[in-house]
């Protein structure tokens, strides 16, 4: 019989084979299921890869999903970091858009080189401080910070609901419930066609990998990941470094708020993410918190939200497939986990056993 | 006292349990997998797939307890891709779950496609038409609530109350909860700690597809894209606003069900309120079924009493060898 045993670490290299191995096998299972939904899978694909990099205007819309999606990803990294199991990179995605929207409409005769930053600024600290709420509870009464942050990320949604239905209603928009428009001067500057907004994400890769890799707050964060008793015996003020990292965490969050809005829509709406602060948390985990390889993950998932979207403009496919693939893929990565760890082994010893009983 | 005020709460007691009742089947299925340890964020897509098999299912066989089946297994088959990961191959439990909700929907979705365009057929619609329990339904106020409904609402209140009776009256019920508390000590005891996580975590799924199949064939009779609209997560935060427990399960689900029928009641109306005009937005509304559970997330913090608490080992995996 077989049983299973737990292995030493595994090298990096064969770990990378063994991910390489889960992502092979779980593209040949979408496939399948492609198939078996009834398309042809390999036209699928292509599609897809075409879809999403076939031409400038196709890479330029996959760069404009990857972007939010790449800073949510390193918002949750830092909390994760520390073990904080922040699942409200949704809510504070939107309450960074709230927080911009204040001021665009508040400041709106502001010109755009003060306008802009100040908008940003709003957005850093109106998602920062709705991070900080379940830190709160969670340093004074432990409460479980994965399910108040989920419960937070439908109220910031309700919210911006609320202000799109009621104070913020665009009435220039006869009968149809639309937010008004930011004023011009508040939308993101553009190069080549495509909003700055990847210049940013990429500068705070840069300052995310700095903070966590050669940082005094990065050192204590991952202490205290590792394990918060340690970290309070080294004497690390504990509490404060809970508030900042979650505080850096949320306030990145925002700025993905604030970017999609300023960027893209020029206004806010319910939709604004389209889930993508949920899709953060599994890029989050796929690239191991690594800042770097987050790109890549990023981008990838990009593509295949791009390429779903192009599958269903083309082929008539439901660019819900693209949801379906991500499913399956994650499947095999989370399933694949398992023998980085353990590994199955022949049991001989069962064998020996029933000798020693005959005996 | 006004004879027409205690009718017409009766009457909106009763919308609040139709309105409740696919909560109370998720939170269901959400308490029989957390008593085994396991924390499945995938109730969601585990409703959507249940909505969407129940729905296509009833409108081409026109069978109702076929639809309702099949919605079940549906959402087991999405429960068992969440128990293979987490429970044999000891995955991230919160990351699974997600990601079961992001399939589940996705793929419902996407049948989905074919099911806007059909309609159920009228011996479905009969089969789950209210019925009245002769005497019981004219209790006041409670009534029409629990005795004048289709029999899926009443069926929801039995399993909550089966669901109890096993969980704090029998042998089985407590090793579930032992899984839950401290696998290890289970594992000493006996109990096949992985075999029971399985079938529990199957069970839930058959309930929360159960509750999927409630809301499209029941409630909304039709199909749309994305039907169980959240939901999902309502149960996932009711199955701690009920403390784990079935029977505060039902008074939750309805409650919350009332929550939301108050936002369809009162959409645009205005009162006012010592001299104040007063808008009562249903988007405010909405917000209260997660602002109570915070709220009770944090009461169960401070009072720190013992069956406050969640299960023991909560969304962690167990390995025999590391006991």
């Amino acid at each position: 019989m077989f049983k299973i045993i737990k292995r030493p670490p595994l090298a990096e290299g064969r770990m990378f084979v063994l991910r390489i191995l889960a992502v092979v096998f779980a593209i040949g299972a979408s496939m399948a299921i492609i198939a078996l939904l009834g398309h042809d899978p390999f036209k699928v694909m292509l599609e897809m890869i075409r879809g999403s990099v076939g031409s400038a205007y196709r890479i330029k819309e996959t760069i404009n999903k990857m972007v939010p999606l790449l800073t949510l990803s390193l918002g949750v990294c830092v909390a994760y970091k520390m073990k904080f199991w922040n699942i409200g990179a949704e809510g504070q995605f939107y309450m960074g858009a709230y927080g911009a929207g204040l001021v665009a409409f508040n400041f709106s005769h502001l010109p755009s080189y003060l306008l802009l930053p100040a908008m940003f600024a709003a957005g850093i600290l109106t998602g920062g401080l709705w991070a900080l709420i379940p830190a709160l509870l969670k340093a004074k009464w432990e409460t479980s910070e994965t399910l108040v942050t989920l419960m937070l990320n439908y109220v910031a949604i309700r919210w911006v609901t609320y202000l799109q239905y009621g104070p913020w209603r665009d009435p220039k928009a006869a009968g149809l419930p639309r937010m008004m428009h930011f004023p011009e001067t508040a939308d993101l500057p553009k190069i080549g066609g495509i909003h700055i907004g990847w210049i940013i994400a990429l500068f705070l890769v840069i300052v995310i990998y700095f903070l966590i890799r050669y940082s005094k707050l990065g050192y204590e964060i991952t202490v205290m990941g590792e394990n918060p008793r340690t970290a309070e015996y080294a004497g690390m003020n504990t509490f404060r470094i809970l508030l900042v990292a979650i505080m850096i965490s949320g306030g990145i969050c925002g700025i993905a708020g604030v970017i999609q809005a300023t960027g893209l829509e020029h206004s806010i709406s319910p939709v604004l993410s389209s889930g993508l602060g949920f899709t953060a948390i599994i890029t989050a985990w796929l690239s191991k918190l690594q800042p770097v390889t987050l790109v890549s993950v990023s981008f990838l998932f990009a593509m295949m939200l791009q390429g779903g979207n192009y599958l269903q403009s083309v082929m008539k496919v439901p660019s819900d497939v693209a949801g379906v693939i991500q499913g399956v893929i994650l499947f095999f990565v989370l399933g694949s986990e398992f023998f980085t760890q353990y590994k199955i082994v022949r049991d001989k010893r069962q064998g020996e056993e029933t000798r020693k009983v005959g005996a | 006292m006004d004879i027409g005020w205690i009718a017409a709460a009766a009457m909106f007691l009763q919308l609040a349990a139709q309105c409740g009742t696919p909560l109370l089947f998720g939170t269901l299925g959400g308490i029989l997998g957390e008593k085994a340890g396991n924390l499945n964020l995938g109730v969601e897509g585990m409703m959507m797939m249940g909505a969407v098999t129940g729905y296509y299912v009833a409108a081409v066989s026109g069978h109702p307890v076929l639809a309702a089946l099949a919605g079940g297994l549906a959402g087991s088959l999405g429960a068992l891709l969440y128990a293979v990961i987490t429970v044999t191959l000891q995955g991230n439990q919160t990351v699974t779950g997600l990601t079961l909700t992001i399939f589940g929907c996705g793929i419902a979705n996407y049948i989905g496609k074919g099911c806007t365009s059909m309609t159920l057929p009228a011996t479905i619609r009969s089969f789950y038409a209210p019925i009245s329990v002769p005497g019981l339904s004219k209790l006041p106020l409670v009534g029409k609530m629990l005795f004048e409904q289709s029999n899926f609402v009443m069926l929801g209140i039995l399993l909550a109350i089966l669901i109890w009776i096993y969980f704090n009256k029998t042998r089985a019920g407590l090793n579930v909860r032992m899984v839950g508390e401290n696998p290890g000590a289970a594992d000493a005891c006996g109990i096949h700690v992985n075999l029971v996580k399985y079938l529990h975590l199957l069970a839930g799924g058959f309930l929360c597809g159960l509750g999927g199949t409630y809301l499209s064939v029941v409630y909304i009779t039709r199909w749309q894209n994305d039907l169980v609209a959240g939901l999902g997560w309502i149960a996932v935060a009711l199955v701690i606003f009920a403390i784990w427990n079935p029977i505060r399960a039902i008074f939750g689900g309805y409650l919350f069900g009332a929550l939301r029928s108050i936002g369809l009641v009162l959409q645009n109306t205005r009162m006012t309120f010592l001299g104040h005009e007063i808008r009562l937005d249903p988007q405010l509304l909405d917000m209260l079924p997660y602002l109570m559970t915070i709220l009770v997330l944090v009461l169960m913090g401070v009072q720190k009493k013992k069956e406050y608490q969640p299960p023991g080992w909560l969304s962690r995996s167990y390995y025999r060898e590391d006991r």
